[in-house]
């Protein structure tokens, strides 16, 4: 008989949890199906000298990051303070994907907040950026020695973000 | 004389007409391609507006990726390729109709098994109740009960 009035309560609680977890979750960032797989293949410009190429395998060998930023992107600007701060450590190489910019535009951004970046690639059209399944800029992903990518943060990258994700995979992955 | 101007700027407002007209021409020279094209997108989510297709979006993004299937199928790669394509990149969540696998097993039995959860107690209420006794029920009068009636009732539930 006690079942009739704790049954209820036990779905109710149960709700309760299932209602309280997916508040927390963000419906935007979507799991991406490239980690732990090959970072797709490219051939870009720099960002800065059109006559230079770089390539996917020119990386290999080394961790590296790539982060994709836009000039005309807002959530950009939040998270640059963060990757000068970040390029400062002088860890590993960290590679822009200028997305869908002009080159005048990207430079003149890079000139006024300052460059964190080793080298920015050119992705006028966003074609790489569909190849490495960017759908919000900004994105960031960790790369390995093998060319895999391990590591995918949708949206800015935080403080809270490098110190308790990113750095110490870079450390395990360097290790 | 004005016969002839008349005529005259008549075509000329006809050539200009047809150059109008000439510009608004669907940009689809491929009527059936593009209907493709539109098949296919109305599968795929957008990322960026996650409750429209790409084929209902205008969001960067959208576009471009409707440029990609365009291209992708203009070359001759089939429907079902091109939707891989989709999801190798963006994960399942890019597709509309999720497929049937053993992480989506909730998502698609889920309604069946709350329709028969529910199916199940209403079928075991009703066989208790219809094995009750008649003096375990309220009697059917329709007018209301007296408050006295309402007191005796409050001490039954009790």
């Amino acid at each position: 008989m006690r079942l009739r009035y704790l049954l209820p309560l036990a779905l109710f609680v149960l709700l309760v949890g299932f209602l309280g977890v997916g508040l927390k979750l963000d419906p935007r960032e979507v799991p991406s199906p490239l980690i732990g797989k090959p970072a797709p293949g490219f051939a870009l410009t720099r960002l800065d000298d059109e006559a230079k190429t770089i390539r996917r395998e020119d990386l290999l060998g080394q961790v590296w990051i790539l982060n994709v930023w836009a000039s005309w992107c807002a959530a950009c600007r939040d998270e640059h303070p963060h990757l000068v701060a970040f390029s400062r450590t002088k860890s590993v190489p960290l590679i822009g994907l200028n997305y869908k910019d002009t080159r005048p535009a990207g430079l003149g951004w890079l000139a006024r907040f300052g460059n964190p970046y080793d080298a920015s690639l050119f992705d006028v059209d966003g074609r790489v950026g569909i190849d490495f399944g960017v759908y919000g800029v900004p994105e960031t992903f960790v790369i390995d020695k093998q060319g895999v990518i391990r590591f995918k943060q949708i949206g800015p990258v935080t403080p809270d973000v490098l110190e308790k994700r990113i750095v110490p995979l870079l450390k395990e992955l360097n290790a | 004389m004005h016969r002839a101007v008349l005529g005259l700027l008549l075509t000329a407002s006809l050539v200009l007409n047809a150059a109008n007209a000439a510009e608004a021409v669907p940009a689809a020279a491929d009527p059936a391609l593009e209907a493709r094209v539109m098949r296919v997108a109305a599968e795929l989510r957008c990322l960026v507006c996650q409750n429209q297709t790409i084929a209902d979006s205008h969001s960067g993004l959208a576009e471009d990726l409707r440029r990609e299937v365009r291209e992708q199928l203009r070359r001759g790669v089939s429907d079902e390729q091109v939707v891989q394509y989709m999801t190798d990149r963006y994960g399942d969540f890019v597709r509309y109709r999720p497929p049937f696998k053993s992480s989506t097993v909730l998502l698609w039995a889920g309604p069946a098994v709350l329709l028969l959860a529910g199916l199940a107690t209403l079928f075991f209420v009703l066989r208790r109740r219809s094995r009750l006794a008649a003096d375990q029920f309220e009697p059917d009068d329709s007018a209301w009960p007296e408050p006295s009636a309402l007191g005796d009732r409050n001490e039954r539930a009790r």
